[in-house]
This record gives structure tokens, C-alpha cells and sequence, in this order.
């Protein structure tokens, strides 16, 4: 009965026209991004190189494929989360405002499968997503551009990864990205079950990661005991994939707390959506 | 022995200090088809809601088929097929595909053979491909009708099947209900505030006023049992009177006409009277109905 609702949940989301928005918006960015390095990237990487030219020699082929998908991980995994909201955001409050919630919860399936269902649909949309951006990224953009070393520019300074390094350090670096969007599904799906219109779960999930992300980069002593707890700190972990040595520790756990708010957030939602009474 | 397919004791749902159920008692038998009447805001959804377990009880207890729905829910509900307040359908889908949808989740037979026999039972022969939002409200209420069908179940919930249909979906539904009843023995509930729809299929009926079943029986005795207003067409209305001094309530309308409340079964002794009186009588028309019984309950 849970696989034939999962696949039920496949149906709807792959029969909404709004699944498809985060396809095409992923699409027209990656696209843009692309477009926009094959004109103007090598005057963006001097720029970006210039500091550094006087100490150091730079050889070879700098702006390659890999260095394309880094840059375009960097600049989109901050919004995906909004389009990964959208969808997931209206799992449970789009069945109420639909009116068909009712048919769903008078059928002989207990409602946490009803939820888990949902929730299964849902984390394979976003893996889906988070697997057509790392298509536009990595294949097209190596496609594109070619192979070659990665030139990572992070706060300890410049790391250098070389080209027959770099494959696993996008799937590790691709996994954490998933399992933060998860949470992010997971919260969306969480507000989803306290709402009975489509637009409030959504905006509130963006609330939620602005204000947790505000909260995080203030530098106030007061947050400090906060700000590693919370999970929009941890969403950008997968850059840890590219720091040489790996700093597995603090991967680890960036893990643990996403995680943790995974538990948390579906937790809440399978309690309270057992006990909401259908009014709608 | 009448089999007892939902019973329903001292059910209660408060909404805070708001009590929307109070203590409402349903008995209903397997062949069944039962009305819950009563006014708007009087629990009738509220109760169907508590039945299938959409909205937590109070207090009280539910029993389907013999099932608790707290603790055996999918026991029970696997026997039930129901639409509630109205039939709402993924719109961006079609007729089919919703069916489909719904008949995985209570575990029917969802081949096409079968999807599109039950759409042509409810008269949507021709239609399985096309979208849900292209449907009229009939339309919908007829899948609807199609989806509570698709598991064969033994029991089917209606709440309020004929609301915003026009005259012509009114009979159609209605037909299709008794259909259900006939040819396929399904034991039906219905909810209605529509006194005639109730009147028109149920064989019993509750009827609910703010949260309290205020009675509970078959169609037949509840209207039996109750007085009717009967207005008599006659030669001399005067010497009628004067022939029926047993009856009490009687009052003169013109020359021709009076009228009398009596219980339907004293009608025949009084047309006899007056038959026996050379009163002729042109006609009887009974006016207290169901509608007056209703309103004499619920008003009180």
C-alpha cells in the first residue's frame, strides 16, 4: 500500500505544472551562468586570479568544466531551496486546499503512510532537481568547457584539486547538498501539515531559512552557542568536499545536525498530522 | 436479526468551548438507507467526519462493522466508500487517472476494464480521458459516486449528494443512489437538509438538531405516527363538521373546505363518517409532511 501511494504521489507531482518550474528555472540559469563564462569567464577568472598572479605562476587550462560546476553549485544551491519549497510545500496543505484531502484520509491507509508517502515523493523530487542541476553543471559545463585542475578559493586560501581527484569530491559534495535540500523539504513539509493554503508553508519555509541564515552570519557573541545548531549553517558543508585535507570532523557533523533536524521536522509533521482534524 | 453496520453512541466534538456534536446515537442496519437530517450547522458533517474518522471524537464511540474506528480504522474504512461535503478531484487530471488514484489507496481493482465500467455506471461513458477541470458539478458528484464504488464496498457515505446540483442532477443522483440500493444491496448513508431528498429514498432517518439526535427511526413510522394537517374538499363543509364532534382541531375554511389534524391512519374513518353522513368528499389533501415534522423538532 506505501509504494502504490508513493507511486500515486509520483502521478500528481509529475502531472503539476509547477514541478516543472524548478526544471526549467534550474535549466535557464545553468544555461545563463554557461553563456555568460563562455563570453566573458576569462576576464572573470583573472579577476578573480589577480591577487594571487604575483606569487603565483598559473599553468594550464584554469577555467575548465570543473571549475564551471563549482561556481555554478555555489551561486544556485542557495536558491534551490525556494524551488524545492514549492513543490514540497504544498504536498499536504495542496490536498486541503484542494478540498481532495478528504478522499485521501477517509481511504483504509493510516495517515503517517498517507505522510510518509508524500514525504518519499517529495525527497525524490528534490534528489531529481539536485540531479539535473549536477547534470547542467558538471556535463554540460565540462562538456562546454573541458576537464582540467579545480582552482577552489576558500577562506584558509587558494586550494588546488587535480582533474583525476575531483569526481568523488562531487558526489560527497552533491550528497550533503541533498541532505540539506531534504531538511529544507522536510521543514516545508512539516509547515505543510499546519496549513490549508499552498502560499503559507512555502513563504514560511523561506522565512525560516532567511531568518535562520541572518541569524547565523550576524556576529553577535549572543547567537554563537546558536549558530551551530542550526541547519541553514550546515547547508553549505558540501564545499567541505573540496578543502584538502578533508575535514571529515566537521562533515561529520554538518551530517549529524541535518539529520537531526530531519528527525525533528518529521517528527512534528507525523504528530500533528495524526492528530489534525480534517476541517477543510 | 438486523445486522448493525454503524453504531454510534453519545458522540461528542467540541471545538474548545464550542460544541459542534453534543450527543448524537446512530444505528444503522446492513440494506439500509439512512438519512441524517437536519438544519445547517445542526453536526451532520461533524458526525460523518467523526465516522470516518477525518475529525477526533470527544467522546463517544464509533463502531463500523463492528470495528472501534480509533483503533481498528482500516478495518473499517476498508468496507467504506464516501464522499464528503463534495467531490473534490485533482483538476489537472483526468477522470481516469483520479479514479486510479483513489482505488490504489482502498485497494481496488484499478485496470481500465474496471475504471471504465464504473465510469460508465454513473453515466461518464466518454469522458475517462478528459481533465476534471472541464467537469460541471454533476459531473463530479457522479465520479464521486464512481470512486466510493471502485473497492465495492458495503457501505457508502454521502454528506449532502445533492447540494448545488440543478433539478435535472437532483434526479439523476437521486437515481443513482437508489440505484446503488437496488441493484447493488449497498447499505447507504446520506446527510441532507434537503427534507424531500430524505423523505424521497431514506427507509430511516435521524434527525439532528444543534449536536442532539433529536429522533431516530424508519421514514414510514416517524410520519406515521406524527399528525398531519388535512385539508378536506367537500359538499358542506358545516354538516361535516358537525358529523366529526370526535375529532378535535377542526376548522371551517370556506363552504367547501376544511380542515383537520388527525394521524394518517384516521383518514379512512373519516371519510366514512362523512360518507356516512352524505357528506361527499372531492378530495384530501394531507399537508403535514416530513417538512413540518422537521421544523415542529428542530424548532422546539
Amino acid at each position: 500500500m506505501f509504494l502504490k501511494n508513493t507511486y500515486n504521489e509520483f502521478i500528481k507531482i509529475a502531472a503539476k505544472p509547477r514541478s516543472y518550474i524548478s526544471i526549467a528555472a534550474i535549466t535557464v540559469l545553468v544555461g545563463i551562468i554557461l553563456f555568460a563564462m563562455k563570453i566573458d569567464g576569462p576576464a572573470y577568472i583573472s579577476f578573480i586570479t589577480a591577487s594571487f598572479e604575483q606569487t603565483l605562476n598559473f599553468e594550464g587550462k584554469i577555467m575548465n568544466g570543473n571549475l564551471m560546476a563549482f561556481i555554478i553549485l555555489q551561486m544556485l544551491i542557495v536558491q534551490i531551496p525556494l524551488l524545492v519549497a514549492l513543490v514540497t510545500g504544498d504536498l499536504i496543505s495542496g490536498e486541503a486546499a484542494m478540498g481532495t484531502i478528504r478522499m485521501l484520509l477517509s481511504k483504509p491507509i493510516s495517515r503517517t503512510k498517507v505522510l510518509l508517502s508524500k514525504y518519499t515523493a517529495g525527497l525524490l523530487y528534490t534528489f531529481f532537481i539536485l540531479l539535473w542541476m549536477g547534470f547542467m553543471a558538471v556535463i554540460v559545463g565540462r562538456w562546454l568547457f573541458g576537464d582540467g585542475d579545480l582552482m577552489v578559493l576558500n577562506s584558509d586560501g587558494l586550494v588546488i584539486i587535480p582533474a583525476n581527484d575531483i569526481a568523488w569530491r562531487f558526489i560527497g559534495g552533491f550528497m550533503i547538498a541533498f541532505l540539506a535540500l531534504a531538511t529544507v523539504a522536510t521543514l516545508s513539509i512539516m509547515l505543510s501539515c499546519f496549513s490549508d493554503n499552498s502560499i503559507g508553508p512555502i513563504v514560511s519555509t523561506m522565512s525560516v531559512i532567511i531568518l535562520f541564515t541572518i541569524i547565523g552570519t550576524l556576529d553577535v557573541p549572543v547567537f554563537d552557542n546558536i549558530r551551530p545548531f542550526l541547519f541553514t549553517t550546515h547547508m553549505a558543508a558540501w564545499r567541505s568536499f573540496f578543502d584538502n585535507p578533508l575535514p571529515i570532523q566537521a562533515i561529520k557533523e554538518s551530517v549529524i545536525i541535518l539529520f537531526a533536524h530531519i528527525g525533528i521536522f518529521l517528527s512534528i509533521a507525523i504528530y500533528h498530522f495524526n492528530k489534525k482534524d480534517i476541517l477543510s | 436479526m438486523e445486522q448493525s453496520i454503524i453504531s454510534i453512541s453519545h458522540l461528542a466534538k467540541n471545538y474548545g468551548s464550542f460544541q459542534a456534536v453534543k450527543d448524537v446515537n446512530i444505528t444503522v442496519n446492513k440494506g439500509d438507507v439512512y438519512g441524517i437530517l437536519g438544519p445547517n450547522g445542526a453536526g451532520k458533517s461533524t458526525t460523518i467526519r467523526c465516522m470516518l474518522s477525518l475529525i477526533n471524537a470527544s467522546a463517544g464511540s464509533i463502531s463500523l462493522f463492528g470495528h472501534d474506528i480509533k483503533t481498528h480504522r482500516k478495518e473499517a474504512l476498508s468496507k467504506i466508500g464516501c464522499i464528503v461535503e463534495k467531490p473534490d478531484f485533482y483538476k489537472y487530471l483526468s477522470a481516469e487517472t483520479n479514479l486510479a488514484i483513489f482505488g490504489r489507496m482502498a485497494g481496488a481493482d484499478v485496470s481500465k476494464k474496471n475504471l471504465h465500467k464504473m465510469l460508465s455506471f454513473v453515466g461518464l461513458e466518454g469522458r475517462e480521458k478528459d481533465k476534471v477541470s472541464g467537469f460541471s458539478h454533476g459531473m463530479k458528484q457522479r465520479l464521486g459516486i464512481a470512486q466510493t464504488l471502485l473497492h465495492n464496498p458495503d457501505l457508502i457515505i454521502l454528506d449532502e449528494p445533492t447540494t448545488g446540483l440543478d433539478p435535472q442532477g437532483i434526479i439523476d443522483i437521486r437515481n443513482l443512489i437508489l440505484n446503488l440500493k437496488n441493484e447493488f444491496q449497498k447499505t447507504i448513508v446520506l446527510s441532507s437538509h434537503i427534507l424531500s431528498e430524505i423523505e424521497l429514498i431514506a427507509n430511516k432517518m435521524v434527525i439532528i438538531n444543534k449536536g442532539i439526535t433529536v429522533v431516530e427511526g424508519s421514514v414510514q413510522a416517524l410520519l406515521n405516527q406524527e399528525e398531519l394537517l388535512v385539508l378536506f374538499e367537500v359538499t358542506d363543509s358545516k354538516a361535516a363538521v358537525n358529523n366529526l364532534t370526535a375529532y378535535k382541531n377542526i376548522q371551517i375554511i370556506d363552504p367547501h373546505h376544511f380542515e383537520i389534524t388527525i394521524s394518517k391512519n384516521e383518514i379512512p374513518e373519516c371519510i366514512t363518517t362523512l360518507q356516512k353522513a352524505d357528506v361527499l368528499v372531492y378530495g384530501v389533501e394531507t399537508k403535514r409532511k416530513l417538512e413540518d415534522y422537521f421544523l415542529k423538532l428542530t424548532k422546539a
